[in-house]
């Protein structure tokens, strides 16, 4: 069968069974969109190519499916950037397609003509530049295979125009292999056996899960092996959801705003099980001084990941979720003895801490709203049942630290890069995957207004992602380093000129809600979440609230600022 | 305790595409690594290419160096050269200034080190010399006092020796 390169695009697609695209058309893509309208699969048109890009991530993150985005050549390519490195970093799979100008003019510095290729080498797992329309389904098959196995990320496919005009006989290629590539998915048993070796003689046990456990769908088998050996667990930002948040055994998340509790076990434990970690300094802190006291043992699919920031007793290669079913069946034909008794003083010890000094705030009624009442209430309301996206920055760690997720794929947030404006596509991409689910960012002042056009996308498409923005006039999470560490010199953070975001959401037709008192705040997040369509809330709330507790960069994370 | 660098040979074979050579001395300056010297050419497969590079790093980093080229999707096979157990070579072209008086000295020098001499002028010999760091780095110094007008140096390539 002869067909053109556009077709033998949707043909890749809908073998890969792609259901939704994130895009935004253009010259170089044109004869693409010609094709996609032919099909079934949905397009879903964005304002911008940064929205496309992490609206596929949000729609990733949370269907734990591969995400696809299709942009054009030049300016549309390099909009994508910031969102490609953004799912590099927390490793989602991703395919990335841009159009490129003709083979033959490539390198003349034509119209809309751009290195993509070049440009996202550092930022992408793998990417191409397909020359000659008889390599073009073997690389789309390898792009989505490259993007979801192993440790996942994006790939970008760069199509020139005529390519995707030019055809070639096309046959469906049933399955894809590179000599050169092959994750390890099968722990070795010998390392396996001297985890549980370590399991069984420590004291002071804890587990540290990260992002690779939601990857590898292994918060099930985590929670089983957190539980029969009574071991507690702490999770980085990525991690959040692997572990039930409410469970007895569950410390919170670790790290420059993590718990007293996390923090304070880290140093004290006698051995560290990292899972689908990576160990990266906003957990760490000072490197030297974390989790001195234990061997640790790392499990991970990336090889690369171990070793890199922190000495390891016993690394294990492999997949998260294979890795942890083994342990559990070992850990059934092991004598474990009597792990209650073992485990009381420890487990009691973090009893203390957890005490000593919890998660809190002060919510005087006549007061000014603090934004950690927002997310208590949000929490509540949405039994903590709710798709939450965020923003970057304190909006997005009072996040992390009140709304305790039970479940993995419920907290969508960019960790790694840390990407203001985030939150917004992500969510629209969220809710694309879970019409029927409450989708909710929660967003800074700030960062709303780096994507907010994607209102409009959220409104065309009628997805009724609803946006908490914690309103507190700065660039909050500056502001509070400026307040800590620079003297109250408040350099450019205030963000005095910001638009009526009530007004802005009617705007774009949607609806705009707006909270000044505490006592506002329950019923305007009720009537929010119960309104259909896109809903902006904007909550004005403390000025000068900071995030604690708050370990200074490079410092080691018991060294906790507390109030 | 702070663990001293030591040069480290590493070749790897890749697929022969463009792009490759650019993923790998790319990884070396996102990350920090250091280049010392590069090598690259087709092996008897024209689909697959050969790629020799020198750094120094100390162990550690050198584990991350390894992990990270066997991670890119192009690198077939990696293998540190460094030791006994592989052959090495280096290859450079010298142009000398050859005056009169300095002439046997230098024919007789290029004879010791096995050189050719691969063109002649009234005022300059260039040498082509072969032969592992070592040798090379003797052989630069003792031509050095006459006056190296131009040099050309290879890096370091570097095979297995094959099992007996
Ligand atoms: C694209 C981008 N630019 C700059 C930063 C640096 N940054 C981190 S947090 C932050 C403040 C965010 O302000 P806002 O969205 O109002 O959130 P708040 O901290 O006030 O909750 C900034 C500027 C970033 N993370 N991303
Ligand atoms: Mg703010």
């Amino acid at each position: 069968m002869k067909l053109n390169g556009a077709q033998i695009l949707m043909k890749v697609l809908q073998e890969e069974r792609v259901d939704t695209i994130f895009g935004f058309p253009g010259g170089t893509v044109i004869d693409i969109y010609d094709e996609l309208a032919k099909t079934d699969i949905r397009h879903i048109l964005v304002r911008h190519e940064q929205g496309a890009v992490h609206a596929a991530d949000g729609y990733a993150r949370a269907s734990g499916k591969t995400g696809v985005c299709l942009v054009t050549s030049g300016p549309g390519a390099t909009n994508t950037v910031t969102g490609v490195a953004t799912a590099y970093m927390d490793s989602i799979p991703l395919v990335v397609l841009t159009g490129q100008v003709p083979t033959h003019l490539i390198g003349n510095d034509a119209f809309q003509e751009v290195d993509i290729v070049g440009i996202t080498r550092p930022c992408t797992k793998h990417n191409y530049l397909v020359t000659r329309v008889e390599d073009l389904a073997r690389i789309l098959k390898e792009a989505f295979y490259i993007a979801r196995s192993g440790r996942p990320g994006p790939v970008l496919v760069d199509i020139p125009k005529n390519v995707s005009v030019a055809k070639t006989d096309y046959k469906p290629i049933e399955k894809v292999s590179i000599n050169s590539y092959s994750p390890t998915y099968e722990p070795n048993t010998k390392q396996l056996k001297k985890v549980m070796k370590l399991v069984k003689e420590a004291h002071r046990p804890m587990i540290f899960a990260g992002g690779g456990v939601i990857l590898s769908k292994a918060s099930a088998e985590l929670t089983t092996f957190a539980r029969k050996i009574r071991i507690p667990v702490t999770m980085s930002l990525m991690g959040l959801g692997a572990f039930p948040g409410n469970d007895p055994l569950s410390l919170g998340m670790i790290g420059m705003h993590g718990t007293y509790r996390a923090n304070m076990a880290t140093a004290a434990c006698d051995v560290l099980i990292g899972i689908g970690v990576r160990f990266d300094d906003r957990v760490t802190g000072k490197t030297d001084c974390f989790a001195a006291q234990a061997k640790i043992v790392h499990i991970d699919i990336d090889p690369t990941s171990i070793r890199k920031n922190v000495t390891v007793a016993v690394p294990v290669v492999g997949d998260c979720r294979i890795s942890l079913q083994h342990l559990n069946r070992m850990i059934d034909e092991a004598d474990l003895g009597d792990l209650e008794a073992k485990r009381n003083p420890w487990l009691r010890q973090i009893e203390e801490w957890r005490r000593a000094y919890k998660l809190a705030y002060d919510q005087n009624p006549e007061g000014s709203i603090k934004p950690q009442y927002v997310i208590d209430c949000l929490y509540r309301l949405t039994n903590g049942k709710a798709l939450i996206t965020t923003e970057v920055g304190q909006n997005q760690m009072w996040t992390a630290q009140y709304y305790h997720f039970e479940k993995p794929g419920h907290f969508l947030s960019s960790g790694g890069l840390g990407t203001m404006g985030f939150g917004l596509p992500a969510a629209i991409g969220a809710q694309a995957a879970f019409p029927g689910k409450p989708v909710v960012d929660v967003a800074g002042d700030g960062s709303i207004q780096m994507n907010i056009q994607e209102m409009a996308t959220a409104v065309e498409h009628g997805l009724p992602v609803k946006v908490v923005i914690l309103n507190n006039g700065y660039l909050g999470m500056v502001r509070q380093w400026q307040q800590l560490f620079y003297d109250r010199r408040y350099a450019a953070t205030c963000m005095n000129c910001a638009p009526d975001f009530v007004l802005l959401a009617q705007a774009y037709g949607a609806v705009g809600l707006r909270a000044e008192r505490p006592s506002e705040v329950e019923p305007v997040l009720r009537k929010g979440l119960e309104t259909p369509g896109p809903v902006i809330m904007d909550f004005r709330v403390e000025k000068e609230e900071c995030v604690y507790p708050m370990v200074p960069a490079g410092a080691p994370i018991t060294e906790m600022l507390l109030a | 305790m702070i663990e001293t660098e030591e040069k480290h040979i590493l070749t790897m074979l890749v697929d022969n595409k463009p792009g490759v050579l650019s993923r790998v001395v790319g990884l070396f300056s996102g990350k920090g690594f250091n280049i010392d010297s590069l090598c690259v050419a087709e092996t008897i497969d024209p689909a697959v290419s050969r790629i020799t590079i020198v750094t120094q790093a100390n162990s550690l980093v050198l584990e991350q160096i390894e992990k990270q080229l066997r991670k890119l999707i192009n690198v077939i096979k990696l293998r540190d050269m460094t030791g006994p157990r592989a052959v090495k070579r280096e290859m450079a072209l010298i142009c000398i200034r050859a005056k009169r008086e300095s002439r046997d000295e230098i024919l007789r020098l290029a004879d010791i080190f096995r050189c050719k001499i691969v063109d002649v002028g009234p005022q300059y010999y260039i040498i082509e010399a072969t032969g592992d760091r070592g040798k090379m780095e003797a052989l630069i110094s003792l031509l050095k006092p006459m006056g190296i007008k131009k040099i050309a140096r290879t890096g370091s390539i570097a095979l297995y020796r094959e099992p007996d």
